[in-house]
């Protein structure tokens, strides 16, 4: 429990400290980092742990009394969460620590990808959903500025829409929070959960979904809402992409919109009509959306809109192995895709290109980019045994479970588009000859600081898997599925870990 | 009842100009407005009629006294709104200077 405050104040502390000497003292920047985030890595696991044994963690910060004051609370889900982000977290730091070489003001980019670190572990571990909202807003802040950082005119353009619509979405998450504390007279998520639990159904609480399903929806990429993400993760530096797209869209959208949904409205019918119609409308839109591109990055963008559109399919039919799939295909999308935008930094790097039509020959160029990708790119796509087969199979048992095939067609169909759009793409730029590869700009190698990442990112894709068995992270995750599926329950496990 | 109208037309003057506006330094400030607007409207559901300020001194009887949590809300929302408006401003300045225009249509690049 004396961990939990750690994970705010690693983070919060670093991005001072990194801001204060990193301009004077050379590499102290990226030292701080790779520490930092190792370090939260590790206390991550620790926690994990932990919740395992005690099944749920309350830090009462201050010491006031729960419904009172603003703790942190890491239950089970908070604790595979956390596991999943810093894990990758690190690797993509330990990435950046080379790929940002290229940049002035190295420590900027360090001070901002703290930040944002820090707002993402603040999203998982607060009980307040005030608190929520002011990590939302740190981690999209640092955002918005890491995806502008290498001060390029379309890195303007992408940062500037990306952060209008991002504050407009957190304008509508603020009005939903004001008309709940004017309903519930509380912003304390486990003693709201228990004020609407004892009011009943009423209007305000539909029109507050409605709010939160705009602001959260926008975070998460959700169809209708997706039109900042493929220009935010194109132009932004790769390891920015990666961690846009593996870890904040996961933390800020989907965790942030299962949270609020399942344990603090409650699943209803409708409001798991909506996620359905929302994710399936996702996967469609997207896959097809990712047919027409060229541009490598935006291709993995796309993608991410339909990959997280299973996520919240997943989530929306909200039976226990809907939401074990929603959650195991969250990790694994989480990896694989921060293991294929951190590729295409690699690719960048070396031919100088983000277009499909000139990149060739990867595979013979560069091995280690050339065979990850290939692994990641199989994973997305869903071949057996890799992960994202069986986190796909699962999610698709799960519609035929839950008695909607029409569901589970659609999903088999966007997985057959995925793997044609990705066939597609890659095949050429992977296998082609190597002699047509365009050479603007330095050719650079990739250094082994970059492949290490890459390396485990694609091992971690293939063995994922082990997550089914027993005897594995598998308690972790069917915990994390009970606190989901708990709903409204888990009101009284914060209070009931008080006493 | 009519404040809380007035505060809805706020918000929606500053959606719209968040919305139809092609110059990019109207849709900063139309975020701006939509801000405020919640701002004010989060500061209104504190306020209770003839309220004082919930401080407690031992001479004083104290009837009615105005939510104080709306207002350190409110606070840190306006810290945040106003490092969103510094961060968009200062993205339009590079803007202006890459692009040559403040017209949002005219800024497309990315397209696809």
């Amino acid at each position: 429990m004396y961990l939990v405050p750690f994970l705010l104040i690693i983070p919060l502390g670093l991005a001072f400290l990194i801001a204060l000497i990193g301009k004077k003292i050379n590499a102290a920047d990226s030292f701080l980092t790779a520490i930092g985030t190792s370090s939260l890595a590790v206390i991550s696991y620790m926690i994990a742990f932990s919740v395992l044994a005690n099944k749920i963690l309350v830090y009462k910060t201050g010491n006031w009394i729960s419904s009172a004051g603003i703790p942190m609370v890491v239950d089970a889900l908070a604790a595979f969460m956390l596991v999943t982000v810093n894990t990758i977290i690190f690797l993509i730091a330990l990435y950046s620590i080379d790929y940002v070489k290229k940049y002035t003001d190295q420590w900027k980019f360090y001070t901002l990808f703290m930040l944002m670190v820090g707002g993402i572990n603040g999203v998982l571990v607060t009980g307040d959903i005030f608190n929520l909202y002011v990590f939302l807003e740190i981690t999209a802040i640092s955002g918005y500025f890491l995806v502008a950082f290498g001060t390029s005119a379309d890195e303007f353009e992408a940062s500037f829409k990306y952060a209008v619509m991002g504050t407009v979405a957190s304008i509508f998450i603020l009005l939903g929070i004001a008309l709940l504390y004017s309903y519930t007279n509380t912003l304390n998520m486990a003693d709201m959960a228990n004020v609407l639990a004892s009011k009943g159904p009423s209007k305000i609480i539909q029109f507050v979904a409605v709010l939160f399903l705009m602001g959260l929806g926008l975070k998460a990429a959700l169809a209708p809402f997706h039109a900042w993400l493929p220009y935010a993760h194109s132009s932004a530096p790769a390891p920015v992409s990666a961690m846009l797209s593996g870890v904040v869209v996961k933390v800020s959208g989907v965790y942030a919109l299962s949270r609020i949904f399942f344990n603090v409205f409650g699943m209803t019918a409708q409001i798991s009509t909506v996620l359905i119609i929302l994710g399936v409308l996702s996967m469609i839109v997207a896959s097809l959306l990712a047919f027409g591109q060229s541009d490598i990055k935006r291709l993995f963008a796309y993608s991410s809109i339909s990959q997280i559109g299973y996520i919240v399919l997943a989530l929306g039919i909200a039976t226990p192995l809907s939401i074990f799939g929603a959650l195991f295909h969250l990790l694994n999308h989480s990896l694989f895709k921060a293991l294929l935008f951190l590729n295409s930094g690699a690719i960048e790097r070396t031919t100088g290109t983000r277009d499909l039509n000139k990149i060739r020959g990867v595979l013979s160029n560069t091995p280690v980019v050339g065979y990850t990708g290939i692994t990641g790119a199989l994973s997305i796509c869903g071949m057996p045994p890799l992960g994202g087969f069986w986190s796909k199979l699962i999610i698709i048992l799960a519609c035929i479970q839950a008695n909607r095939p029409v569901l589970g067609f659609i999903a088999i169909s966007v997985s057959m588009l995925t793997l044609a759009y990705y066939f597609k793409a890659l095949t050429p730029a992977m296998f082609g000859q190597a002699g047509k590869m365009a050479v603007n700009g330095a050719q650079k190698k990739v250094t082994l600081a970059m492949s290490i990442p890459m390396v485990i990112l694609a091992v971690l894709s293939i063995v994922s898997v082990m997550m089914l068995l027993p005897n594995s992270g598998n308690a972790l995750l069917n915990n994390a599925v009970s606190v989901l599926y708990g709903g409204r329950d888990y009101a009284a496990i914060v209070f009931g870990a008080n006493k | 009842m009519t404040v809380y109208l007035l505060c809805l037309v706020l918000f929606s003057v500053g959606l719209y100009c968040v919305l139809r506006k092609r110059n990019i330094i109207k849709i900063i400030i139309g975020i701006g407005i939509m801000e405020y607007a919640v701002n004010l409207f989060f500061i209104l559901l504190g306020y209770r009629h003839e309220g004082r300020s919930p401080i407690f001194a031992e001479d004083q009887m104290i009837k009615n006294v105005v939510d104080p949590l709306p207002q350190a809300v409110v606070l840190t929302t306006i810290v945040i709104g106003l490092s969103v408006t510094l961060l968009l401003v200062s993205i339009a300045i590079r803007i202006y200077e890459k692009y040559g225009t403040f017209d949002i249509t005219k800024i497309d690049n990315l397209k696809g």
